[in-house]
């Protein structure tokens, strides 16, 4: 079970709260009608699934009721952070790869 | 945020209908809680003067009014302090007087808990004193209020919370929004040894049967 802190009722609850509802991040085509169905298919249908950090979008559906996003690692299962919808994640994939590049080549 | 969210000159009242749910010429009719059929009242008279570990009691036919707005309009926030004479309660507060009480759902979202005769009285004020981008939805028929009351009233909610319900992380003045068996209720802890419970019309029988049975083990109490 999670223990998920919620970024709107400022305190951690239960998993059983909570609902994941897929992928955070995802803008709806700004002129749907000019997509070709790859595009459109792929807006709609196609997730990224990696294997390790993950940013998720969740909603607190027996609390308050409000979305926020999640980054969490898919491998290790750790919440690594929420904030709220709008906001940008500070721990990225990205992020992680520069940071463990430069501890290589401190000799860390 | 949209020009009018915040805008003081836009006038709610003119954009909505405020309708009596209770019109006078049908005020002869006595209302029914959704909790009619288990005769609280009855079980209460056969359990007079008895003192149990936890004391069940409806607090039932009040007027639940949601409010929704945003903090941050003064035309709303301070509306809601002029009708009612309490301030919106901030991140999982709740606050109440004499007869009227306010309980945080989520961060744009309020629970007023009033007398049923005046709840279309105040939902009125509400609506005229209230300005910018707000709403004011009376919901008195779709819940109901259940207060539970004595020493064993804590374990019976750690059997049907997932949280903790510990003074330290639970204090009085505290209102959650959680699961509560297989349903959801907004608990509230009002004193010491006492809590409320809000519940849904549709599963307050479900709730009834839960409470009864979850309290095999203490000596439950129906009071009026």
């Amino acid at each position: 079970m999670f223990y998920i802190y919620c970024p709107h009722c400022e305190e951690h609850r239960e998993e059983e709260e909570f609902h994941a509802a897929g992928e955070a991040h995802i803008p709806r085509p700004l002129d749907p009608e000019s997509c070709s169905d790859k595009e459109w298919g792929e807006y709609m249908f196609f997730r990224t699934n990696p294997r390790g950090i993950h940013h998720e979008l969740w909603v607190h559906a027996v609390g308050c009721r409000k979305f926020f996003n999640m980054t969490r690692n898919t491998q290790s299962y750790e919440i690594l952070e929420v904030y709220k919808i709008g906001e940008k994640p500070s721990i990225t994939s990205a992020a992680a790869k520069l940071q463990a590049q430069s501890k290589v080549q401190e000799g860390v | 945020m949209s020009d009018s969210e915040n805008n003081s000159a836009f006038n709610y009242a003119a954009t909505v209908n405020c309708m009596d749910q209770r019109p006078a010429q049908q005020r002869q009719i006595e209302g029914q809680s959704p909790l009619q059929h288990a005769d609280l009242a009855t079980l209460a008279k056969a359990q007079l003067g008895q003192t149990g570990s936890i004391q069940l009691t409806e607090l039932k036919l009040l007027g639940h009014i949601i409010l929704r707005g945003n903090l941050d309009n003064p035309g709303f926030s301070a509306g809601v302090k002029l009708t009612l004479g309490l301030a919106l309660p901030g991140t999982l507060q709740m606050v109440s007087d004499a007869d009227i009480s306010i309980r945080w759902v989520s961060p744009d979202e309020w629970l007023v808990v009033v007398p049923g005769e005046r709840s279309y009285e105040i939902e009125q004020a509400l609506v005229n004193n209230l300005q910018g981008h707000c709403a004011v939805v009376n919901v008195s028929g779709g819940q109901t209020i259940l207060r539970l009351e004595g020493e064993d009233v804590q374990k019976l909610l750690q059997k049907s919370v997932p949280l903790d319900v510990h003074p330290l992380s639970f204090p009085i003045g505290k209102v959650v929004t959680t699961v509560f068996a297989k349903t959801q209720a907004v608990i509230s802890r009002t004193g010491d040894q006492q809590w409320e419970l809000v519940i849904r019309r549709s599963f307050s029988d479900y709730v009834w049967l839960w409470l009864q049975d979850c309290s095999a083990e203490f000596k439950l109490v129906i009071t009026e």
